[in-house]
Parts: structure tokens; sequence; C-alpha cells
């Protein structure tokens, strides 16, 4: 029974940091239809963000909890600066070209950040710092849930309300959610569709740093390449919950990470990542508007 | 003086924007940081200067099609007058052909490989342009049907001993098969869905590629691939690749009739208008399924034959060969190309395979180029270097109509 | 009207939900042979959901869609693909037209005749007589077809550069060119000018008259509505409100209400 709790833990810790990268693919599909292909970059940028501030500032001095917030803010901060950058550049003046002219884009937008990382980093795999404590009280469970899962799973749940919060309550919440909406509608009420636009760039792409920090400093190492597969999945994650809805998000992405717990576990780990992509092929076969997404009409 | 101030604001938020990547190392074993502040400097300088030339680009382009293009002028219209006057682009082919011919003849067998690496892009990417530039599909996972195709002739050699004149139409046929076997279930869904699906296929044959040892030999590969014979004759190594250069000429050139004829027939019209309208095309009363996976079987089609033929060239294949950058280098021949364009894609795939093959230099870069090439030909000119012209000629009256 | 009129399209309860909102509520309305019929209302009515309700773009929530080709049998085509509408001989223009903007205006024609013509891959690549053969013939007709509505000096040139009238007529064009025995247009003078608009209603007539194709049009132009339909349908949030002669309609209080009164407050 263990080992269940094992997978189950390690599946809801995977599920998490999909979600916090989901969020951003799917809050930016909600508003203008685009698969960010860059989003995962983003993430990725985030991890080497937070493992170069921990380097610098343990050498000052910092350590533990301290240097894992500080990592977390200012990979959070380029992130955000990243994301807003991309859309500036790449999809902005796209705006009203043809459906394939973004997706291109977005795709070069990709390769051109992995290379650039490789090329001002490394090609290796990096060590990255276990900045996450062991807690003492979780002496006990240790066998199937460490401390740095739990973190990571209580940041995430943290991260989610505050999101909640800011879309549900805040002005420019309700102003992305009446952009999603129906963008035209929105402008004629006064919504600056471009600011909200940038927004959401920003907040999705903080998402994926959160998440990018977390999982390097579990999982122990990054490389230039971890944004690619991990933003496959937290696609699919999204277009199984439903691209454009945000619970979808996160339920597709639990889904998507126990299902990758389970299956490895009880299956084989060769195929890890087989897995999701068959997951997502059945999704789009048999429920393309996902499990939470409603199945619109589109206007003609 | 507005200029001066906007771009440098662009050169900081850059070089804020870089600094951490760009400027400092870390290495968590050691402790150590490494801080390399000149590249900051290169940043800025370029930032700045960049910020000036996506000015003129843009305003280029504002103007350009505020007047429906009279603008991009002279050149174009030169280019489109060798690409459409008979006059003109006879002698060019010509000259083309004989070059083509004499080619082998003149260069040593390193020159003549490296040309049919080429020429097997130019092949991949007039496939690729089929499903990408002539029906629209954005398909991110083309290198997964090469890979059946080189697999398809390494295996079927190894267990079978079948030869490669034998594999090349299996091959052709497995991806195929392959093509409507992902397509018919993915091709119903919206485009942008289509690439994601596609991506995830194509990392999914690698994967298995890698991991089934029993069926694939895992990424160790399968080494000792016979090159072609020709009725039996077996070549020494120069005349192999000779013998290589030719074939893959002949395959360019099949393609590209096939491609030629294909553009202005029924099927490349339907193609067409489904890349430009699907809805229109559907009112129009086209089948969106079957236009679809025709285009995508049929792009298949072509990475699986080239993948047998790739097989053949190398003598060895694993799953390295067929990661995702092998499709995105594919697919930026066939966007910076011009999507639909025969010589544009032709062209593309010598510059994105020839460059980095003599400019050591410029190969470390490639990849961050291609990238940047495909934003900046997206944003800047999405009809790619040499756009599809739609000739003119194509279709005539019947005299007594 | 001659006596020898059958239906054409019969439409009955037609009802179209999107979410909450019910964009048509239980819709009837037919077209006979040799008819134009014109479907008016105010904006948002709901008579572009109509059409593409009954062209198999939406598929409605509840009614009953049959069409019968000249003496064909009745076939319902509830839910039927949009290409399948085409082929069983119902073909329409678009709202917001719906060119391929960088295919020729000869070309956009030629895709008309998608679905009247047979030649596949195989035929493409070699070229044989009998594609050569077809091929031509949808050239011809092509032609014809531009010709028909002005158009043939244009044949070469991109769609997009096509002034906006012009883009419409190609429209008509583009869908005669299935070879309809009823063609649906939505809107077809928006945007034009009144000469425009006068050659427009000559080319509608003259596709009834030698063309022998019924038409059903969306049309806010009231001068145009008048003096070519035998029948006029009126609706208003979703809902079928008149249904007559133009003198009937033009009486009837509702409509007046509804309608025209909005349009002469405009
Ligand atoms: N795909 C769709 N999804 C949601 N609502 C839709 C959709 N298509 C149409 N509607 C709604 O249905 C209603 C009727 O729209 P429709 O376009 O049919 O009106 P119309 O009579 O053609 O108006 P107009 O004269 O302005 O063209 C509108 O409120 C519109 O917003
Ligand atoms: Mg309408």
């Amino acid at each position: 029974m263990d080992y269940f709790w094992e997978l189950f833990f390690g599946g809801l810790t995977r599920g998490s940091i999909y979600a916090l990268i989901a969020l951003g693919y799917t809050m930016v599909y909600g508003i203008i239809e685009l698969i960010n292909f860059a989003h995962g970059e983003v993430y990725m940028i985030g991890a080497f963000t937070g493992l170069i501030v921990a380097g610098v500032f343990s050498l000052m001095g910092f350590s533990g909890a301290s240097l894992l917030v500080l990592a977390m803010v200012i990979a959070v901060l380029y992130s955000s600066a990243y994301g807003y950058t991309i859309e500036k550049i790449a999809y902005k003046p796209l705006r009203g070209a043809s459906r394939l002219a973004p997706l291109i884009s977005a795709i070069g937008m990709s390769i051109f950040l992995q290379n650039y990382v490789l090329l001002a980093q490394t090609s290796d795999f990096l060590p990255f710092p276990a900045l996450i404590p062991e807690f003492d009280f979780m002496e006990p469970y240790i066998d199937y849930l460490g401390s740095s899962e739990l973190v990571i799973i209580l940041t995430t749940v943290l991260v989610m309300i505050a999101l909640t919060v800011l879309i549900k309550f805040t002005k420019i919440g309700k102003a992305m959610r009446a952009t999603a909406q129906n963008k035209k509608m929105a402008m004629l009420t006064g919504v600056n569709v471009d600011h909200v636009i940038s927004m959401t760039f920003i907040i999705g792409s903080g998402l994926a740093a959160v998440g990018g920090v977390l999982i390097a400093t579990h999982i122990g190492q990054i490389n230039f390449y971890i944004g690619f597969i991990a933003g496959l999945k937290a696609f699919t994650a999204a277009v199984l919950g439903g691209i454009g809805s945000i619970p979808g998000a996160v339920l597709g992405s639990l889904i998507l990470g126990w299902t990758e717990s389970f299956a490895t576990g009880y299956i084989s780990s060769d195929y890890e990542d087989v897995f999701a992509f068959c997951l997502l092929v059945l999704i789009l076969i048999f429920r393309p508007a996902g499990i939470l997404g409603r199945s619109t009409t589109q206007k003609v | 003086m507005f200029g001066i101030k906007k771009s440098l604001l662009v050169s900081i938020w850059f070089m804020f924007l870089t600094f951490p990547l760009m400027v400092i190392r870390v290495d968590t074993i050691e402790k150590t940081v490494q801080w390399r502040w000149m590249n900051m400097v290169y940043v800025g300088v370029g930032a700045f200067l960049f910020s000036y030339v996506w000015r003129f680009l843009l305003e280029r382009k504002a103007a350009g099609s505020a007047v429906d293009a009279p603008a991009a002028t002279v050149k174009e219209r030169f280019t489109q007058r060798i690409l459409t006057d008979p006059k003109m682009y006879r002698p060019v082919i010509a000259i083309v052909l004989v070059g083509a011919v004499i080619f082998p003849l003149i260069m040593d067998t390193y020159q003549v490989n490296i040309m049919v690496t080429a020429l097997i892009y130019v092949v991949l990417g007039l496939g690729l342009n089929i499903v990408v530039g002539l029906a629209g599909l954005l398909d991110l996972g083309y290198v997964a049907f090469y890979a059946v195709g080189a697999y398809a002739y390494a295996l079927l050699n190894y267990h079978f001993g079948l030869g490669f004149w034998t594999v090349l139409p299996i091959g052709a046929g497995l991806g195929a098969l392959f093509g409507i076997m992902l397509g018919f279930p993915v091709l119903r869904l919206r485009g942008d869905y289509l690439a994601i699906v596609t991506l995830g296929f194509g990392e999914i044959i690698r994967l298995v590629l890698e991991n089934w040892n029993e069926f694939s030999f895992g990424p160790s590969g399968i080494s000792n691939i016979p090159r072609p014979g020709f009725f039996g004759m077996a070549f020494d190594m120069h005349s192999a690749t000779q013998y290589l250069y030719y074939l893959m000429v002949a395959m360019v050139l099949f393609t590209i009739f096939v491609v030629n004829r294909l553009q202005h027939s029924r099927i490349g019209r339907a193609w067409m208008a489904l890349r430009e309208d699907e809805i229109a095309c559907q009112a129009m009363g086209i089948d969106r399924t079957k236009t679809k996976l025709t285009a995508f079987a049929l792009g298949a089609t072509w990475a699986g034959a080239v993948g047998v033929i790739f097989a053949a060239k190398t003598t060895f294949i694993n799953p390295a060969s067929f990661t995702f950058m092998e499709s995105a280098i594919i697919l930026s021949i066939v966007v910076l190309g011009g999507m639909g364009s025969i010589v544009g894609v032709m062209l593309a795939a010598f510059i994105l395979v020839l460059l980095p093959e003599y400019l050591r230099a410029f190969s470390e870069y490639r990849m961050l180029i291609f990238g940047a090439s495909m934003v900046l030909m997206m944003v800047f000119r999405p009809q790619g270097l040499i756009s599809n012209i739609r000739k003119k000629d194509a279709y005539k009256r019947s005299s007594d109509a | 009207m001659s006596k020898l009129s059958y239906p054409l399209l019969d439409v009955s309860n037609l009802t179209m939900d999107f979410g909450g909102l019910r964009a048509l509520n239980g819709v009837d309305l037919s077209v006979k042979s040799g008819e134009i019929v014109a479907l008016i209302g105010p904006n948002r009515a709901g008579k572009t959901t109509f059409f593409n309700c009954i062209t198999g773009i939406y598929t409605p929530t509840h009614g009953d869609i049959y069409i019968s080709a000249r003496g064909d049998k009745r076939r319902r085509i509830n839910g039927m693909k949009p290409n399948l509408v085409t082929r069983h001989g119902m073909a329409r223009t678009f709202q917001n037209i719906r060119l391929f903007p960088t295919m020729t205006v000869l070309e956009n024609v030629i895709v008309g005749r998608h679905c009247r013509t047979h030649s596949g891959i195989l035929g493409a690549v070699m070229r044989n007589s009998r594609t050569r053969r077809e091929e031509q013939e949808s050239v011809d007709r092509s032609y014809e077809l531009l010709e028909k509505v002005g158009l043939q000096m244009f044949a070469d040139e991109l769609a997009k550069n096509l002034p906006y009238g012009a883009q419409r007529r190609l429209e008509i064009a583009r869908s005669m060119a299935t070879d309809p025995f009823i063609l649906l247009l939505d809107e077809p003078a928006a945007g034009m000018n009144p000469q425009e608009t006068a050659e427009l209603g000559e080319l509608v007539l003259r596709i009834r008259e030698q063309e022998k194709i019924a038409v059903l049009l969306i049309e806010h132009d009231m001068k145009v509505v008048m003096r070519l339909s035998d029948r006029i349908y009126v609706v208003e949030y979703g809902q079928g409100i008149a249904a007559g002669t133009p003198e009937e309609v033009s009486k009837n209080p509702a409509v007046i209400k509804a309608y025209l009164g909005e349009e002469h407050d405009a």
C-alpha cells in the first residue's frame, strides 16, 4: 500500500507542476486562441534564473528558505519579463494574420529560446541545489511523501487560490474574463485588450517560473531542453481539462500526473512520455472540448 | 531623436532581460561564479541597432500593405519574371541541370556526400511543403515518417535481406500508411491541435525506437545497412556516393514534377482552398477530412521514401537522427522558402544545409538563427523568400468556347 | 410563378440554441422552383444563423430541413456535412465575404467545380486524357460564369485584389459553379453603391431565368427585396413573424413595427 501512496503523491506533485505550467497555456489560449509553444521555454528560463540566483546568493551567505524565496521571486520576475517580451515580438505584430503564422512564429520562438539558453549557459545537465529543507515532522511519512513534495503541493494550492482571487475579484481579472468571452464586446466596454493580453502573458509566465524553480530543486538538475517536454505535457493537461478553462487546467494536470505516475509505477518506466501523448490523442479524438470545456460553435 | 530614445530603452530592457543568463554562469558544485560582462555590451549594442532594423521593417511592411505592395517592386518583379517567363527561366534551368550532372564528376566524395544530404532536405522540404505550404496543415512530426522509412529499410534488410529497390516503394507505402493512421483521427480537429498532436506523435515514434530494444535495437541503432546496388553490381565508396547523388537528383526532379502538376490540379486547388478558408472550402462541396488526409498522407509518403534513401546513404541509423529538431529544420526550410513555392523551398534547403556545412562558425548558431528567422519571417515576410506565384497561363480557355 | 412549381427547400420548426441563447425558434420556410424568396429581419434576428443551419455549418437543435432537387425525392439534410449539402445542390455565399484570397479569380470559381469533377492524385500526376478533358470543361464553365457576373477581365487577378462589389459577385459565380438548384445569398448588396446594387438585381433575375436556379436571399436593402422577391419571410428575435408577397408583408403591422419602423428610424 505504501507503494500506492508513493505513486499517488508522486503523481500529485507532478500534477501540481503541470498545473502551474498548464495555466499559462490555458489563459493565453482563452484570450488569443494561440498555443504559445514558447511557454515551456519560459518555464525553463525560470528554472535557470532560479539556479543562477541561488548560486550567486549562496556565495553571499544566503541559504535555506530565504534562498528559495529569493530564487523564486527573481525567477518569477524574469520569466514574466520574458513572457511579456515574447508576446510583443512574436505574436503582437501577427494579430489578424492567417492562423498558421502565429503558430509558426511560436515554434520559432521556442527553438530560439532553447538555443539561446544552450549557448549562453551550457548543453549539459546542471546540478540544481536542494533549496527545500527536510522537515523533521515529515520523518514518519518519508516513504511516500518527501518534504519537497509537500512544499510543491502546498505552494501550488496557495498559488491557485491567489490566482482565483485575482481572476474573480480584481479589475484586471474581470477584464481578462470579459476579453476571453468576447474580445469585441470587451473592447467596446472600454477594456484595454492589449493590456489584458500583456497581463495574461505576465501572469502565466510567472506561474510557470514557480513551477520551474520548484521542480528543479526537487529533481536536482536542469538543462535547456526541460521546457520542451514539460511544456508539451502541460499543454496536454490543458487540453485534457478543456483548453481555456482554468479549473480544467488544474484537473487535467492532476489526471495527467496520476496517469503518468501510476502507469510508470505499475507498467513500465521506459514509456513515461508515451502515456501522456497517447492520452492526448485519445482525448482529442473522443472529447476534443476536454473534460470541463464547453464545445462551442465557431461563428460564421 | 525620438528613435534614439526608444532604441536606448529597448537596449536597456534587453540588457536587463538577458543579464542573468548571458552574464552569470554558476557552478553549483565548485561553488564558483563566472561573470561575463562583455556579453552585456554585445547585447546592448545589438539590441540598440536591431530595434532600428525592426522599426524600419515594420514601417516598410505597413507602407507595403497600405498601397498593396507596389513598393516591394523592382526586385520582386524581377524574380517573378525569372520564374514566370520561359525565355528567362529555361536557360537557368539548363545551366542548373548541366551543373547538377557534372558536379559529382569534378568534386570529391566528401563534397558529393554533402550535396546528397542537401538534396535529401530538398525533397523533405518539398514533401512537407505539400502538407504545410499547400494544404496549410502544420505538421510538427514530419520526421516520424522519415524514421518509418529509414527503419523500414534497415529492419527489412536485416531480417529478410530485402534490397534497396524493393524497400523504396515499401518505405513510401508505410509512410503513407502511418500518415493515414495518424491523420484519420486527428485531421478533423482544428489546426492548432493538429500541430501539437503531430509533435507528440513524432516524439512517440522516437521514444518507441529508443526503448523497444528487441524491435529497433534501441539507442545503439542499426549499422551495416547496404548502399543501393545497380542490378546486383556493388560499388566502391566513391561510385556508390555518385550513384546515390544521381538517384537523389532524379528524386528531386520527380518530386518537382509531381508537386508542380498537383499544384494546378483539382486536388491541389482543393488543398489551397482549404488553407485559405476551411468553411468556404466546405461550402464549395469539398470534403475537408478527405482532402486533408490526402495531403497529409502524400507528404508522409515522400518522407517514407526519403527515409529509405537516408538509411542507404548513411548505412547506419539510430533514433538520434529523428528528433524534433529535425522536424523543425524541415519546417524552417518550408517557411523560409515561401510556403507553396517550389523554387523557394529548394533555395532554402540549400542555404540551410550548405551554410552550416561550409561555415563551421555558423553551425553552432544554426538552430538559434533558424528559430529567429522563423519568427522574423512570420512577422515581416510571411510569404517567404520567394512567394508562390500563381501561374497566369495555367488555365487556358478552349478556343471554341 | 408557373403551376408546375414544386418545393425545393422545405424547412419546418427550425430551432437553434447557442448555449443559453435561442437564435432561432421554430422557423418555417419553403422555396419552390423558379422562385426568388427573401428572408428579412432586423440585425441579429437570426437570418445568417438560418443559412448556417440549413447548409450544415451548424447542426440545428430541432426542426426538419428537406431538399429535393429537380424531380428528385425529398431528402432530409439535418446535420449533414456542408460539403454534402452543396453536393446535393444547395449552394451559398457568405455575409462576410469568404473567398480564397491568394488564389486567382478564375481558380476561385474552378474550386466550385470540385464536387462536380472526379480526378484524383493519380489523374493529376499522369494528366491523362480524362483528367485533361475534365479540367478543360471546368475552366470553360468557370470563364462562362465569370462572364455572367462580369468579371472575365479579372480572371488572372488574385481574389483579394478585387474591389468589394466584385468580390461579392465572385462569390456568386463561385457558388454557381457547384451547379446548384437553389442559391442562398447572404446580403449580396451589402456595401455596394446604387449602380452596383441595380446590376446585382439584374444578375439575380438572370440567374433565375437563364440558369433555372431558385434564389433565397437575405437583404437589408428594401428596394432590392421588394423588386426581386416573389415572397418574403420576416424574422425577428429568431421567430418567424410574417410571410407572404411583398405587398402583404409590407402592409403587415407586425412587420412595420419590427422592421420597417426601425428602418425609418435609421
Ligand atoms: N456560433 C455562434 N455562437 C453563439 N452565438 C451565435 C453564433 N452565431 C450566431 N450567434 C448569435 O445568434 C444571433 C443571430 O445572429 P445572426 O448572425 O444569425 O443574425 P443576422 O440576422 O444574420 O443579423 P445581421 O443582419 O446583423 O447579419 C446573434 O445574437 C448572434 O450573436
Ligand atoms: Mg447575418
